[in-house]
């Protein structure tokens, strides 16, 4: 048993760490924020040159077949940075889909492009307020012609391919079809945090290619959030950490009533605070990571136990610390709104905590019925 | 990271088990006698057959065991419900600060005989007028040659009734600043001078005392640490103390309140249906399962050299209020039920009533909360009227 990253896994995070402390500094976040630029695309073209995008992707793909041990490094350093690019969606998820579910043809022809950045692919799966079922879903495939109408859908203006859930009349009733840019049209839609971009995106009899097993496109894509899930809690953690340090440094230098206001306990619970949760949920990620670097039968609880966790921390973190900021944090102008943003835009994105606290005991309840 | 064992991991787990399976006591050889007849009964087996304390030196009653062979064999000794509980302060905290600050011969007089499980030791730090502000304490000490006269009060004393030592926080010189006047003695409990008077908690049970000092003698050779020093060797015990508090669960773990739901219902369906049944359940299994891999990390830490540090308090900050909160819920699902003690679920309603002991108990939520911010985060101390002025100047309220 050894419960921490290897060496060179900790020389690649203080590798990525200066990177980004150096690229990716939050004047560049702004940039986005106030620009008209859906991400940043030098920043994109970096980290495709340090190749990260390529981590987990085997070799005969153009990747370099590393683990998800040092794309969970990556990950948390993404977060930290609040990097605006779309990591998450083409990595995380539309990589994730095709290694997982992809045939070999699809595989040969995304993969060495998603690997070394040039293709962007996200999912699209949100069709209406509230929460996704798979018996909500409208969108339809008839004869490999997609129509329909997805919500919400990150980076679905700047991906070169979605991957779209859609309603089937085989199995379970929903399959997932790949769907290239050109067939479809989009609409920029402003989000809570616009360092990410999205779009509504209008599929008219698009042409699309069937992904996985015709009628288990929820199942697929269930399994694959799994994943997702511990990756982006790790971008959560990443978030948490640098927003109580924030806090904490703000805490040590701003005096009130002739004192430092980290010196009041009233301050001090909330960041004592902000620290247990941080911390808890990066011990979740430790085991979470392990799950899905080994493919261990626990992945799904864990990766419920990653995400409920790691978006209790991060919101927690960002509200305190522009309480913490008095009137200061509230404005325009301090960087604290900037996680505030992105810490509920990773709460929602693959589903709301209460949908995960659920995902929680049913794996829990699965695992009882295994053992 | 490898949460699995090592080929050789995996053959110490194998030996445990083997080993356990074949010793651990049967119902009859436990029947008829008390709680610590039982927990020196299974003390004093794993001893003879090198399992005790099995981190310590092997002249001490341990076998050199590495920090995850301790963890291996936790696991394995947690699947069977053993009696264990009287020897946590004197093999958890006590020995420790031996293990630093005592001198070969004290080690070697004392440690042995905490393995065997031969003495029981209690903690004597807490005094009614100083808990939280430890350092405030006011039993005094004062030398006689060989020997310190002790006069005065301590409180909260887990098991003092039935300990052979104690470990005790004294003032020794009341005219410097409150850190720096204070000494650390472990006692001999049947002294001459000791009283131990047992106090009632909010469950009806009295598992800690008063215990009053008048002129007890304790001989310098007992002393840890220098004169004066009393308060960095505290540290050490405190935070050992919370390491070993933080891994219980108290009596009410998540699988008991997922089973409990599973079992109860709401309306015509299961408990374990309702959606706010489901998150209250999800949130403790995180904080659960947070606090079981951050106990692992730490021990990655140790196996590597590093000391236990302040990020102990988490675990008895979070799972103090965790099992409060999960026995609170359980007596909920049980509805009008859960307000009877003789209710077959009486775990509940114990930890219920004995939960609010865990959050004050080596250190208040409050003082956790103060050492994570301070130590870990850096932040700056609260303004101290007390500091920096003789011990005997500090304004009291009495």
């Amino acid at each position: 048993m050894n419960f921490e990253f290897s060496k060179e896994q900790d020389l690649l995070r203080e590798q990525a760490r200066a990177f980004l402390t150096q690229h990716c500094p939050t004047t560049v976040v702004r940039k986005i924020l106030e620009g008209n630029d859906p991400f940043d695309r030098d920043l994109w073209r970096k980290i495709a040159e340090l190749g990260w995008q390529a981590t987990v992707i085997p070799e005969e793909y153009g990747g370099l077949g590393l683990t998800y041990y040092e794309l969970a490094v990556i990950a948390e350093e993404l977060g930290r940075a609040l990097a605006p690019t779309p990591f998450s969606s083409s990595v995380y998820l539309a990589s994730e889909l095709l290694l997982r579910d992809g045939s070999p043809g699809q595989r040969e022809r995304w993969l060495p492009k998603l690997a070394n950045g040039e293709t962007i692919g996200t999912l699209a799966f949100v069709e209406d307020l509230g929460r996704s079922t798979p018996r909500n879903i409208q969108t339809i495939a008839r004869n490999g012609k997609i129509s329909g109408r997805k919500i919400a859908v990150t980076d679905g203006d700047v991906a070169d391919f979605v991957i779209v859930l859609v309603m089937s009349d085989k199995g379970n009733g929903t399959s997932l079809y790949c769907v290239e840019s050109k067939e479809f049209s989009y609409e920029i839609v402003d989000s809570i945090d616009p360092t990410r971009s999205h779009a509504t995106l209008e599929f008219n009899r698009a042409y699309g290619e069937l992904i996985g097993t015709d009628g288990y496109g929820w199942e697929t894509m269930n399994a694959v959030f799994d994943r997702a899930a511990i990756l982006i809690a790790w971008e959560q953690v990443g978030g948490t950490e640098s927003t109580l340090a924030q806090a904490t440094e703000y805490a040590k230098s701003r005096y009130a009533f002739g004192r430092p206001i980290g010196s009041f306990q009233a301050i001090k619970y909330k960041l004592a605070n902000m620290y247990v949760k941080h911390t808890l949920a990066r011990s979740n990620c430790y085991y979470g990571t392990w799950t899905l670097a080994g493919g261990h039968a626990d992945l799904p609880l864990a990766a419920a136990t990653c995400r409920v966790s790691a978006i209790q921390a991060y919101y927690y973190a960002t509200k305190e610390n522009i309480q913490t900021h008095g009137g200061m944090g509230f404005t325009w102008e301090f960087d604290c709104q900037l996680y505030y943003r992105r810490a509920k835009l990773l709460a929602l994105n693959l589903g709301s905590e209460h949908w995960w606290q659920d995902r929680l005991i049913t794996a829990h309840e699965q695992r009882n019925k295994v053992a | 990271m490898d949460f699995n064992d090592t080929p050789s991991e995996a053959s110490f787990r194998k030996e445990v088990r083997e080993w356990l399976q074949r010793n651990v006591p049967t119902k009859d050889e436990l029947k008829g006698l008390t709680e610590i007849q039982q927990c020196k009964l299974w003390q004093r087996r794993k001893s003879d057959a090198g399992w005790a304390c099995i981190r310590w030196p092997e002249k001490y009653g341990g076998r050199n065991a590495s920090a995850i062979e301790q963890v291996i064999w936790q696991q394995e000794e947690s699947k069977y419900d053993l009696p264990l509980g009287i020897f946590d302060i004197g093999i958890g905290m006590a020995a420790p600060t031996l293990m630093h600050w005592g001198t070969d011969q004290q080690r070697q007089k004392h440690l042995p005989q905490l393995a065997s499980g031969e003495h029981i030791w209690c903690q004597l730090f807490s005094e009614p007028i100083a808990g939280s502000d430890l350092a405030g304490i006011r039993s005094r000490a004062i030398q006689e040659g060989d020997v310190w006269v002790v006069n005065g009060q301590k409180i909260w004393t887990s098991g003092a009734h039935y300990s052979d030592f104690g470990i005790i926080v004294v003032r020794t010189d009341p005219t410097v600043p409150k850190h720096e006047g204070l000494t650390y003695f472990f006692v001999d409990m049947k002294s001459l001078g000791i009283d131990v008077k047992p106090i009632k908690q909010i469950s009806g049970s009295s598992n800690f005392n008063e215990v009053f000092f008048q002129n007890v003698k304790i001989p310098d050779a007992n002393r840890l640490g220098a004169v004066g020093q009393g308060w960095k060797v505290s540290i050490t015990t405190l935070m050992n103390e919370r390491a070993a508090l933080g891994t219980g669960d108290g009596g009410v773990a998540f699988k008991n309140v997922f089973e409990l739901a599973s079992q109860l219902m709401i309306e015509d369906r299961p408990a374990i249906d309702d959606s706010q049944v489901r998150s209250a359940l999800a949130n403790w299994y995180c904080q659960e399962s947070g606090l079981r891999y951050t106990g692992y990390r730490a021990l990655t830490a140790l196996s590597r050299g590093e000391t236990p540090g302040p990020e102990h308090s988490i675990s008895k900050l979070v799972g103090a209020s965790k099992i409060q909160d999960m026995a609170s819920f359980a007596l909920d699902l049980l509805e009008m039920a859960g307000s009877l003690s003789t209710s077959e679920q009486a775990r509940y309603f114990d930890t219920f009533l004995n939960s609010p002991g865990f959050r004050v108990a080596g250190g208040t939520d409050e003082i956790m909360l103060n050492i994570l911010a301070e130590r870990v985060l850096g932040l700056p101390q609260e303004v101290r009227i007390d500091k920096g002025i003789p011990f005997n100047e500090v304004p009291t309220s009495s």
